[in-house]
Parts: C-alpha cells; structure tokens; sequence
C-alpha cells in the first residue's frame, strides 16, 4: 500500500518578536514536533531571517525562506526523523545577496565527491590505494572539476597522514575548491589536523552538488 | 518599587543602528569648511570627537543612549554611564563634564528615573567628572545615558587606526555581554551569568586607561556595539592586517554556551552582515563565532601597543583586577583582513 508520508507542520507567528524570540519560538516548535515534521515561522525582518537559518543550518535541518510581502517572511524548517540533515530544495533566499561570481559558462562545473577514503567495494586496502591513484589521476585531468568535497570517510583525506595532500594541494594551487565537512572532522577528531582547503557545512556541501553541471562520485 | 522598567526590545548597544546603514547616510551629510582643529572628525570612524583648543588641550567629545538591557534601573543607570564615559577613555582621555540625555514615558513613576539617574550620576563621580545638566524629553520607551567632554593633550590622543605591524593586541574585558542579557530576556541566563555580565557592564575603563598611560599605545578603541569583529575591522581601517588567536580572547563560558542555543540578537547578525567579508575563521567553533560578533554594551578597550611591552602591559592590567589578555597582533595588510584562528 503506497501513502503520502504525512508531515507534521506546526507553524510559529514570530511577527513582531525581537531577536532571540523568533528562534526560541521556533526551538520550542520544533521540541513538540516529536522527532520529524516541519515548522514554518513568520517573523517581520530579514535579519530574523538570517538568524533561523544560521540555527538551522548549525542543526543540520533543511530550510527555505521567502518573502510574502512588505515585512513579511516565512522560513520553513525540514527536521528529518534521523536527525541528520535533511537536505532539502533550495528556494531562492530573499535576503539580501552579495555580489556573486558565476563560473565561466564555457566551463562545466564539475564538483568531485569524496565519500569515503576508499574507492569501491571489495578489499579496503585496495580501494585507498584506488583512491589516491584517482585523486592523482583527477590532478592530471586537462579540464580539472571546480570543487572538491569530502565528507564522512572522505575527510581523511584531506587530513595529516593522508596519502594525497600533494594531490590535493596541487589542485587547489590551479583553482579548485577543496572543501571538508566540518561536522565530519570534528567526528573524527581531525579538526586541527585539516591540512588542505577550508572547512564546510551541508548547507554548502548541498548548494554545490544542486548546482553542479555534473557531479563525479568515485 | 513596584514597576519595573520593561526592556522588551532589545536594549543597550544591541540597540545601535548597524554600521553598513550608518556609513552610507553619513557619506551623505555635507561637510562645511574644513577646520584644522578639529583633530578627529567622524570620517575616522573614531570613539570621539577630538578638538584642539590650545597646544596642550583638546577637547573629547561624545554622546551615548539607549533603552535598558536590564531591568533595574539603578543597574541600568550605571551601565549606560559606564558605556557613555567609555568613549573618552579610548580616546586616551580624562573625564571633565557630563550632560544626561532621558527620555522617560510621562506615565511611569518618577522614583524610577531618579533611581536611572541616581546610578548615572555615580559613574560620572567616580571617573571623576562633573554632572552638569542634561535634557529630558517624554517617551514611550525608556532611554537614558550621557553626553560626555574631557580633554586630552593634542599629542597623546589614541586613534583607532593607529596600529603598526608587529603590535600586539589587547582586550581589557570579557566578551559576550550582550548574549548573556539577551538570554536573560527569555529567563534562559543564569543569574550569576548576569551579575558577571553587570558587574563587567558597570566597570569603568578608566582603570585600564590609567595603566595604559605608562605605555607606547599606538591605537585604541573601546569595544561596544559594532562587537569585537566589528571594532577591531574599524582598527585595521583598510590599511592593515591582523591574526587573532581566538584561544586567548577573554570570553564569559556562559555567553559560549548561550550561543550555542542561538539566544542571539538582531545586531550580532548585522555585524556578521557588516564584517564577515573582511574576517576568516579557522576552525572556531559556531558559539565562538558569534562572541566575536556579539554587540558590546560597556565593553573593554581594545589596544594596540608596542610589542616589547605588550606582556608587562597585560601584567600590570590583570594585577588590577581586569580579565585582560593579548588576543592577537597586528601585521602588514594582506589577502585577508582578520584571521582568527581557534
């Protein structure tokens, strides 16, 4: 029997709250949520805006936000039963947007994905050594991609130890993207070991890959 | 007393108008004749006016006001006096005279601006200045604090911008001040949390100011409302560069803590708004993120001295009782503006 899962909607009246009340309105919603559903806040100002979204992306919910009208907006936040994130379509953000460079249009923007610091399944010995051959491969690539993300098992890889640093660091010198997931070093207890390119959240890691022309996962 | 000064919106320095608005206005204004003894304008960004009416005295001048952050009145009195006096103190002078600026609902009970006022005309005493008047006008709301004139020798004034590379950085209080009253707006902050933050809020940088005098002081300012991000970026002024180590940044636990339940204000986020372009974070957490943003009401003074004697500086400032630390220094301009790392 197939169903529409039910997503349980609770919705905050924020208009008029003064930062921190949106926030603590909206923390309480989502308490009697009981696990998973949504909670749609109205708050009156952009900056209460950007303040619901900077929680929700520290909590890892999805979120969308738009603008109803003259003083009036409403975020939507995504809290999935795992608890982990719960990515969600971007909608386009009415806050104010800062200038933003678009890659060249003759370029593709390709964005490498880094799950795991082993390629493949079968022998995990193989699979690092799959791995950084890739990685060495993917450095001597004539069209190199945009980004590189690594999360989960892929951290390591970005990390003291890691047999790619030269690999990766060589990239990064032709002007690729080296992103790992700050809530995956902080797992690993690799947070001060990052060695190559910057820390990231899934609000980004999600942005990339949604707007990338082609997303290569080995 | 029975009343009770209601703070609903968001009080002290989380009440400024943010910077980026401010900046853009005041480009506007027209300037009139330039007078060259008017040493330091509003063009610089600076904690005060500064006019030299003779070789070896200039006038300081500055005004502060806001609604409360807390809410007894003689707490709050003490804290927008201390906030107010602060100015004169950055700009590495002496408290001379102040006038108090109120604005008071008609309605409300007048013991509970006397007691306002009460508590402003304390600090004023205590940093050793004369209460000379003031002007009061009917609210709705409840605001109060002071306009403030000292004097300092034309040759020893603290600019902002005065940093060289190779300073050292130092902060004379601890951050996160206005989380923790932010909390307590919402009953979520402990009360030895505020009485922390109070008795920070109500600690005059005159202190601080003192000691200093004995030292090479190339820039100083006091931080309040634009934050500790905010203040600093204000120091570089375009021209300079500098590395925090965000380890050694005197912060309150509990405003750490706070921040991480996102009991945060509007202003915190225009700040992050306003700075974030000129700032990199290298693995600090979130909270502490938000502590270097979080709006100062009555923050420290935030120095630039000669390295050589930046250690016996801190020395000597923690001796007096002030949580001061070198939080960084300051190097040639690069890439980035401000790295902070954790």
């Amino acid at each position: 029997m197939y169903g529409m899962e039910e997503k349980e909607m609770i919705k905050v009246d924020a208009m008029g709250d003064t930062c921190p009340i949106p926030v603590v309105k909206t923390k309480n919603a989502i308490k009697e949520l009981n696990g998973s559903g949504e909670v749609m806040t109205l708050v009156d100002n952009e900056i209460a805006v950007q303040n619901l979204t900077k929680m929700a992306n520290q909590k890892g919910y999805g979120v969308k936000s738009q603008k109803l009208g003259e003083g009036q907006y409403e975020v939507v936040m995504t809290i999935s039963a795992d608890g982990a994130s719960a990515v969600t379509e971007l909608a386009e953000s009415t806050v104010e947007e800062e200038t933003v460079c678009y890659p060249d249009a003759r370029k593709k923007n390709t964005v490498v994905v880094l799950s795991s610091s082993t390629m493949g399944n079968g022998d995990d010995e193989l699979g690092a050594i799959l791995m950084k051959g890739f990685i060495y491969a993917l450095s001597q690539q004539e069209n190199l991609p945009t980004t590189i993300l690594m999360y989960n098992g892929g951290a390591k890889i970005s990390c003291e130890e890691s047999p790619s640093l030269e690999d990766l660091k060589s990239l990064e010198s032709q002007g690729v993207e080296i992103l790992t997931c700050g809530t995956c070093l902080n797992h690993y207890g690799l947070s001060d070991k990052l060695k190559v390119g910057e820390v990231t959240n899934m609000y980004v890691i999600a942005e990339k890959m949604t707007q990338a022309d082609l997303i290569v996962k080995p | 007393m029975e009343e009770k000064i209601s703070f609903c919106k968001g009080g002290g320095c989380t009440a400024k108008l943010g910077a980026g608005i401010l900046s853009r206005v005041l480009e506007r204004l027209p300037k009139g004749p330039q007078d060259p003894n008017l040493l330091i304008g509003y063009d610089s960004k600076d904690d005060a006016a500064v006019y030299k009416v003779s070789d070896d005295i200039a006038i300081v001048q500055t005004l502060d006001f806001f609604p409360p952050m807390v809410d007894e009145p003689y707490t709050f009195g003490k804290i927008a006096a201390t906030n107010a006096l602060s100015d004169i103190y950055a700009m590495g002078g002496e408290v001379k005279t102040a006038l108090n600026i109120v604005c008071f609902p008609e309605t409300m009970d007048l013991n509970i601006l006397g007691e306002i006022m009460r508590g402003g005309s304390e600090k004023v005493i205590e940093a050793g200045g004369t209460l000379a008047g003031g002007h009061s006008i009917n609210d709705s709301d409840v605001k109060y604090g002071l306009s403030v004139t000292g004097v300092v020798h034309p040759d020893r004034i603290y600019p902002n911008n005065g940093g060289k590379p190779g300073d050292k950085l130092i902060l004379t209080k601890r951050l996160g001040v206005g989380i923790i009253c932010t909390a307590n707006r919402v009953q979520e902050a402990s009360a030895e949390a505020m009485e922390a933050a109070i008795s920070s809020m109500t600690t005059l940088n005159k202190y601080a100011a003192m000691i200093c005098r004995n030292y090479d002081i190339h820039a100083c300012t006091d931080v309040t409302g634009f934050s500790f991000l905010g203040h600093l970026h204000e120091m570089m002024d375009g021209a300079l560069s500098c590395q925090i180590n965000a380890k050694q940044v005197p912060v309150f636990p509990e405003a750490l803590d706070y921040a991480d339940e996102f009991l945060l204000t509007a202003a915190g986020q225009r700040n992050r708004n306003h700075v974030q372009d000129y700032v990199k974070f290298e693995n600090v957490p979130f909270a502490m993120e938000e502590v270097l943003y979080d709006p100062q009401t009555s923050g420290g003074l935030l120095v630039a001295v000669d390295a050589t004697q930046a250690e016996t500086l801190e020395k000597e400032l923690q001796e007096a009782g002030l949580p001061a630390a070198i939080v960084g220094e300051i190097v040639e301009k690069g890439d980035v503006e401000i790295t902070v790392t954790m």
